[in-house]
This record gives structure tokens, C-alpha cells and sequence, in this order.
């Protein structure tokens, strides 16, 4: 793995845990926000190789279980965002990223990450939450995720791919 | 040509990627899975538990400048607003000012029980106490199905986990853990919060329980012990606590009773509470210490002033 590409994961997902959890408040809708750091996660994704994207997640999905006003089982955005990580690198593989692709991408992680999230929460009887009120935030989380795609997804994977292009040639 | 050259290269890297990519994925679920265990069969005492606190003392800081960078221009939009609705909003209040005056000429009655009821919370206020005054800097997503909020204040200011947090309108919730420069704090609507709390007007207790909802209202489950009692619509419901032993200290407003259903199964009395707090929108909140805390901060003490 390049230590730059990895340097440039750890900056973008802070930065996007922190404007999470200290700016979209502001704009919240239902209480639901975007999900910055799962947009980073599909962007390293859909421009990286899957192995970094897997791990990038993993990371990202402990610092949100970790990261304060967090106070859920830790692990479980860690689940959840190694999924998305998963099910975006899959998404890759058979098409060449254009934006209905990207926009599909990021509509299914963003479902995907989510409802595992509240799985989980429904198996360890984390917060017992009623399944029509989980349905609802997934939704609203779904269109969020959607409307700041076009802002988050093409600078960052640009920025993935542009830092992570020497290191990829030294691995092959 | 570079280009075609960069997408044969990124074509034969594809041929050895699901093998590889499959083991991290295998080993990275189960490392989730392991997390997970770890920290809920272990409880309190979660070996996680450090890694948090290690994890809450760097966020807390960034956070904290976050917030600070971000609050002027929060409240921008308040400022856009129409001339007309700025009238409606005076409407509004003239009308809710003579509805008052109106509930205040015919309060005689109720006076006694008021008179009573002040005596309570002049007392809770007269045990030595004051407020670490703090800002909410971060909140919890809905998406993570709990309420909970960084406040910039810590163990530096005098904060201890299950202290009091309150705000001008009433309980705010209380606190989880704190780092040294931060707290987190578990909001009374939170679905895992419980707080024992008591009808202003007939002084009967129960518990009130948070639906996990962040939106408006936010409202609250109060389950009263007595299932003979049946309170009332408008009813206000307080804290009821203990001083030093438990997390929430007595006397504090919470909020007022909408709606009642009797639970036949339970054989008990529910009642739905609107809280006077908007959870949404906190900033300003105070945490209740005992007088004479050492702080990096004033306190501000029961009568008002500040030292």
C-alpha cells in the first residue's frame, strides 16, 4: 500500500467525520446527514484497488464507531463500511465509472451501509428502533448521500487516483 | 499512447483482484464481528473503552474549532426573513401574550400548589450547585439510531460521566464520558434513556423513557408508577432524582403532557411528553456540578452570578 494514498484516505475521512458530525447538524433533515465518510470510502473504491478501498473502510467505519457523540456498539460502522467498500469495488468491476454508474454506486452503498447498519443494531438490541423509523432513514440517508455526490465523489476520486498512480505502477 | 497503455495495465491488474480483495474482506468482517463482541459482552469495562477515550481526546479539539468556524454561519439563514412573516410571528406572540395574562388572572387557584412546587426547586437550587456553561460542537447522525452530542467541556472544567446537563428551557440529558477538552453528552430522547420524573401538578412519579426520535418534537414516553393516577393534557412534568447518587438531579422542567393512553396490558397509565428542550437546535447548555468544582471556566452559581 503507497503511504501517500493511505496518508490521503486518513485526511479525507476525518475531514469528512468532522463536517458530519460539526457542520450538516445544521442542515439536518429529520436528524438524518449526509454520509460523508461513506462517500469517501465509495470514492477510494471506485479509484483504487479493492484491497485499499476494504481497508480504507474498515478504518473509516472504527473512527465513526469511536470518534465522539458515537455511542453505539463499536464495530458496527466498521461492518457496514467494509461492505459498502466491498459492494462499490464489485460495482467496478463490470462497468467504467460514469456518472449514472457512480450515482448507482453510491445509491446502493449508501442502502447497503446503512441498512447494515441498523441490522446490526436490530441483532445486538443496540437501540431497539422501530422498523418503519429505520426504513424512513434509510431513505432520507439514500437522497442525502445522492444530492452530495456531485460535490464529493469526482474531486476525491481525482485525488485517489492522481496520489495513487506511482504506487500503482510499483506494485504490478 | 499513455492512455490505452493505463487501461491495459488497470485490465491485468483486475485478473488477480477478487482472490486477493476476498481474503482482506473475509478478515476485515470478522475483525468487525470481533469489535462487536468484544464491546457488548464486556459492558462497562470494554477493553474499547480506553481506545474511545484515546479517540474523544483528539476529535474533541477538532471538533470543538469546527463548530467554532462554522456557527456564524449558521445562523444566517434566521436572518433571511420576510417582513410578512416576522408580522405573523408578532401576531403570534400578541396572541400568546393575552392567552397568559388570561391563564394568569385566573391562576389564584392554582397558587397554592405552585407556592408548594417552588418551594421544591428553590431548595434543589439552595443544595450547592452550579453550571459549567458549555457548547454542543458535534451531533450524532440519525443514521446511527442514537442522540447523543459533543459538548467542549471535559474533565478539565470539573465534568464527571452522569452529571446533569441542562439549557434555559429544561433537561438536556446527561453526561456519557468525557475526555479532557470534551464530553459526550446522551440526550433525553435518546431510545436507551431513562429518567425518573415526577408531574409538577400532582406529584406523582414514573419514568420516562426517550423514542429515539431527533426531528420536532422529539416527544417522550412517561410511564407512571401509579396506574390510578391519570394525568392531565398540559400537565408539566419534572425530574425526580436524587442529590449525588443519581445521574439527574431533581426539580429540573422537562416538559408537558399532550397525550395519555391507558396500557391495558401493563396496567399502567402512558403518557406522551413534549419536551421543552428542541432537541434539534441545542448550543448553549449548562452542566450541573457540585458548587466549588475546580474549573478551567466560571461557574455560574444557583442565584445567578457568575465566579
Amino acid at each position: 500500500m503507497n503511504p501517500a494514498r493511505a496518508l490521503l484516505g486518513l485526511v479525507a475521512v476525518v475531514l469528512a467525520l468532522v463536517l458530519q458530525v460539526s457542520f450538516f447538524p445544521h442542515l439536518a433533515w429529520h436528524g438524518v446527514v449526509p454520509n460523508l465518510v461513506l462517500l469517501v470510502v465509495v470514492a477510494a473504491a471506485l479509484s483504487t484497488n479493492p484491497q485499499f478501498a476494504l481497508v480504507l473502510g474498515f478504518g473509516a467505519g472504527v473512527l465513526l464507531d469511536l470518534a465522539p457523540p458515537a455511542d453505539h456498539v463499536a464495530g458496527r460502522w466498521a461492518l457496514a463500511m467494509v461492505l459498502v467498500a466491498w459492494v462499490a469495488s464489485r460495482v467496478r468491476q463490470d462497468t467504467r465509472p460514469s456518472t449514472v454508474a457512480v450515482l448507482a454506486t453510491v445509491a446502493v452503498s449508501s442502502f447497503v451501509g446503512t441498512s447494515v447498519f441498523a441490522l446490526t443494531g436490530l441483532i445486538l438490541r443496540d437501540p431497539v428502533v422501530p422498523v418503519p423509523e429505520l426504513l424512513s432513514v434509510i431513505a432520507l440517508a439514500v437522497v442525502w448521500d445522492l444530492l452530495l455526490t456531485p460535490f464529493v465523489l469526482p474531486p476525491t476520486m481525482k485525488l485517489f487516483s492522481r496520489i495513487g498512480r506511482p504506487g500503482r505502477e510499483a506494485t504490478v | 499512447m499513455p492512455a490505452r497503455f493505463e487501461r491495459e495495465k488497470r485490465w491485468r491488474g483486475l485478473e488477480d483482484r477478487p482472490r486477493a480483495s476476498r481474503s482482506t474482506l473475509v478478515a476485515l468482517v470478522l475483525a468487525s464481528a470481533t469489535l462487536m463482541t468484544l464491546d457488548q459482552q464486556t459492558g462497562d469495562r470494554s477493553p474499547v473503552e480506553p481506545v474511545r477515550a484515546v479517540v474523544g481526546s483528539a476529535f474533541g479539539p477538532v471538533e470543538t474549532a469546527t463548530a467554532a468556524v462554522v456557527r456564524p454561519f449558521s445562523a444566517v439563514p434566521t436572518w433571511l426573513r420576510t417582513k410578512g412573516s416576522l408580522r405573523a410571528d408578532i401576531r403570534e406572540l400578541e396572541a400568546e401574550n393575552a392567552g397568559l395574562r388570561e391563564q394568569v388572572a385566573a391562576a389564584g387557584y392554582d397558587r397554592n400548589r405552585l407556592a408548594e412546587f417552588e418551594g421544591l426547586t428553590r431548595a434543589a437550587a439552595d443544595l450547592g450547585r452550579a453550571l459549567v456553561p458549555a457548547r454542543v460542537v458535534a451531533y450524532g447522525s440519525a443514521q446511527s439510531f442514537s442522540n447523543t452530542v459533543t459538548i467542549d467541556a471535559g474533565s478539565e472544567a470539573g465534568l464527571r460521566p452522569d452529571m446533569t446537563v441542562v439549557n434555559d428551557d429544561g433537561l438536556v440529558g446527561r453526561v456519557l464520558r468525557v475526555t479532557e477538552r470534551s464530553a459526550t453528552v446522551l440526550l433525553l430522547v435518546d431510545a436507551e434513556s431513562v429518567v425518573g420524573a415526577r408531574i409538577g401538578e400532582s406529584m406523582e412519579i414514573g419514568f420516562l423513557k426517550g423514542r429515539g426520535e431527533l426531528g420536532h418534537p422529539g416527544s417522550l414516553d412517561l410511564e407512571l408508577v401509579d396506574d390510578q393516577v391519570i394525568p392531565a393534557q398540559g400537565d408539566s412534568v419534572v425530574s425526580w432524582g436524587s442529590d449525588g447518587a443519581g445521574p439527574y438531579v431533581p426539580g429540573v422542567p422537562i416538559g408537558t403532557v399532550t397525550e395519555v393512553y391507558a396500557s391495558v396490558r401493563e396496567q399502567s397509565q402512558r403518557a406522551v411528553i413534549e419536551p421543552y428542550v428542541d432537541f434539534s437546535a441545542l448550543d448553549v447548555v449548562g452542566v450541573i456540578v457540585p458548587i466549588g468544582t475546580a474549573s478551567d471556566r466560571a461557574l455560574v452559581r444557583a442565584d445567578g452570578s457568575i465566579g
